[in-house]
């Protein structure tokens, strides 16, 4: 990535949303008296949720919440690509189309019918897919939601003119270094730490409880083993799969880890 | 020109300062409204739908993601049904520690919701951000109390944005005695200033705009209802949660992504002036007080005071926050063990923005069958359209499309709604023909 694409100075932000919960939008308006401190040193110009609007004006960063999942969706994001020097995705659902990419794997169409009276007014796509199976994405911040502290580094490394750092490894290593005890080999708890990205804190083996891979897949994970281990703690095929088939279930490393399963259960 | 013949179309494209997405159409021939829509236009996200086949232990975090904002009301009213089915005794520690887990959102919430959010408006600004240099006192007051918040979800479910600590049961973890004694030293400080919140709250001057309407909140025999309690009406009715269905319809307009809610054929008032409304007299004596200084009288009848409402009420989370809190002691285990069973089930409570209504049909290993989710915006959308129309008019409508356009973003941001939990928010477009 071209961290020059940005120059020093205050540059032009924009945070655009698609379909999202809102929460990674939280990451800014939750700073704090932070957020006043952001708002000097870059120029908010379009953030629907905080006020300023101007959704098809020149960027030089553009943060992107949300999935593709609606036909206008598919124009929205061609056309802020072309008016940003730079494209931010946050948030699982732009990395990996989301919670909502569960229906990828199912009949929408039939789902519309059975919640709307009138599907034929509803304009949604089969598939929810994140934003690089569109346009070119200049940097992706896994998380579901991402934290404040990471669209501040973010924001900082660029204001640097440095690359923003990319946090491949695994949720284990920060359970190691917050000296956590591990809550699959003490407690025989089917954690996905193993094979989920960094980033969070381990929080949920910091309350005695699983990790459900919210960050999404990590650099080499080994997902056949961790598959086999949560085999030998009692879970069945079934249940392996819901674990790698949820908030990031198109990630490509947790979509293969669950077809593999489901051929093998057959 | 002929003023009678004067026709005007205002659509506002995307609205602004809203969670989510929607738009508005508004069409005003020779002086009467022929044409009011809200159209909510936030993509569907299915959540009813891929629920099903997915079990009680993996509801909590899935409900979590509808919304960013008040994750909480989602989970807590979840595994409030959860339990139910399960005749699951809640440890008196963790039914205490979840209100105060949800008292967190509420503080949070309605604190970006005041200062990020509506307050703009009534100063001439387009943001906070804007707001802070003409009142900074004020808006990094407002931060901090949202700050605070958010501090008391993290105690509970380490994080306030898709907190991960509840359980069908209690919780996962219980916070150690020394972070609980900070948060509540916090709490005590933060007192003075959400009073000097609803003085300032009070001080700022709204349009009076007298409207008939049926309040629907939730109500407690004891506490003012926020985790627990009957579905009460201001025309009388007092129901559980079992019985919403029976009372309460959801229907489809081909022009919105949010399912419409009504109350025997009306639409009806969810939130924080409702419960206000229903429930004011359960609010502790301190609160009572600044209240009744801040010169509300209740029962309202003017959304307008849906800020001050709001006000108060984080006035009221911070106080059952610090009083749950004040004999804090770590509990033997911060959950009991569940076993689960087939049935029926329901939950409600009070989100920041409304009354939250889940339904879940459930086997007998505990995996979801069908699930059904009403959000407090469905519910207020009936109510919002209704209130536009009759606002406009008391406005009048021969101001300039900006006027106009200012007066109903004002009237539609009183309600806080919430478009991506509605699942489904504006864009403004004025006709005059």
């Amino acid at each position: 990535m071209n961290a020059s694409l940005v120059k020093l100075g205050k540059p032009r932000v924009a945070v655009h949303k698609f379909s999202s919960c809102d929460g990674c939008q939280l990451a800014f308006l939750n700073l704090g008296e932070d957020l006043l401190a952001l708002a000097e040193r870059v120029e908010l110009v379009h953030f629907a949720e905080a006020g300023p609007l101007d959704p098809d004006t020149e960027v030089d960063i553009a943060f992107v919440e949300g999935s593709v999942s609606t036909p206008q969706d598919l124009e929205r994001i061609q056309h802020i690509r072309q008016h940003s020097r730079m494209l931010i995705a946050i948030g699982a659902c732009a990395t990996s189309g989301g919670i909502q990419a569960l229906r990828n794997n199912t009949d929408g169409t039939d789902w519309v019918a059975q919640i709307y009276a009138h599907p034929e007014a509803i304009a949604s796509l089969a598939h929810s897919t994140p934003i690089s199976s569109h346009v070119k994405v200049d940097f992706e911040l896994w998380g579901c939601p991402v934290s404040g502290p990471q669209i501040v580094a973010v924001v900082n490394s660029l204001l640097l003119g440095v690359a923003p750092h990319d946090n491949v490894d695994k949720v284990c290593t920060e359970c190691k270094r917050r000296n956590l005890t591990c809550v699959m080999v003490s407690h025989g708890v089917a954690c996905m730490g193993p094979v989920t990205r960094a980033g969070c804190g381990a929080l949920c083996p910091s309350l005695g409880r699983d990790c459900y891979g919210c960050y999404g897949p990590a650099e080499n994970a080994n997902t056949d083993a961790l598959a086999a281990q949560f085999g030998h703690l009692g879970l069945t095929p079934q249940d392996i799969v819901r674990r790698f088939q949820s908030i990031n279930s198109q990630a490509p490393v947790f979509l293969a880890a669950a077809e593999k399963m489901r051929q093998r259960d057959e | 020109m002929n003023e009678q013949k004067r026709t005007v179309a205002i659509h506002v494209p995307v609205l602004t300062r809203v969670e989510g997405e929607g738009a508005l159409d508004l069409r005003i021939e020779n002086g009467e409204i022929t044409e009011l829509r809200l159209r909510i236009f936030e993509p569907p996200r299915y959540f009813e739908k891929f629920l099903e086949g997915h079990s009680y232990t993996e509801v909590p975090d899935m409900v979590a993601r509808i919304c960013g904002i008040c994750p909480v009301a989602y989970q807590a009213t979840a595994v409030q049904a959860l339990e139910k089915l399960f005749g699951v005794e809640l440890d008196p520690w963790a039914q205490a520690m979840r209100r105060v887990f949800y008292c967190g959102e509420w503080i949070q919430s309605h604190s970006l919701h005041i200062h990020l959010l509506a307050a703009p408006d009534y100063f001439g600004c387009n943001s906070a951000i804007e707001l802070a240099r003409i009142a900074p006192d004020e808006v990094r007051r407002g931060l901090r109390i949202q700050a605070l918040g958010n501090e008391l979800m993290e105690l509970f479910g380490a994080r306030s944005v898709h907190p991960v600590g509840i359980r069908v049961g209690g919780f996962h973890g219980a916070p150690a005695q020394s972070k609980v004694n900070a948060t509540r030293d916090k709490l005590r400080a933060a007192l003075p200033e959400a009073e000097a919140l609803i003085r300032w709250a009070a001080g700022i001057r709204v349009p009076q705009d007298d409207q008939s309407f049926i309040s629907v909140a939730m109500r407690h025999t004891s506490d003012y209802a926020i985790e627990r309690g009957q579905i009460v009406t201001s025309d009388g009715l007092n129901i559980g949660s079992a019985d919403f269905d029976a009372h309460f319809a959801e229907h489809h307009e081909p022009f919105s992504t949010a399912l419409f809610s009504t109350y025997h054929q009306q639409s009806y008032l969810v939130g924080p002036l409702a419960r206000l409304n229903l429930n004011h007299d359960h609010l502790p004596e301190h609160v009572k007080a600044l209240l009744a200084e801040s010169g509300l009288s209740l029962p309202s009848r003017n959304l307008f005071h849906s800020m001050l409402a709001r006000s108060v009420e984080v006035l009221l989370a911070l106080h059952e926050a610090l009083r749950l809190l004040e004999d804090y002691r770590l509990p033997d285990s911060p959950y009991v063990d569940v076993t689960p069973r087939a049935g029926v089930t329901t939950g409600c409570t009070e989100a920041p923005r409304g009354m939250l209504w889940h339904r879940y049909e459930m086997d007998d290993k505990g995996y979801v069958v069908n699930a059904r989710i009403v959000p407090p915006t469905s519910q207020n959308q009936g109510r919002i359209e209704e209130d536009l129309r009759m606002s406009l008019m008391n406005f009048g409508l021969d101001h300039p499309d900006d006027a106009l356009r200012l007066h109903c973003e004002k009237v539609i941001r009183n309600y806080d709604p919430c478009i991506s939990c509605a699942t489904h928010f504006l864009r403004m477009n004025v006709e005059r023909g």
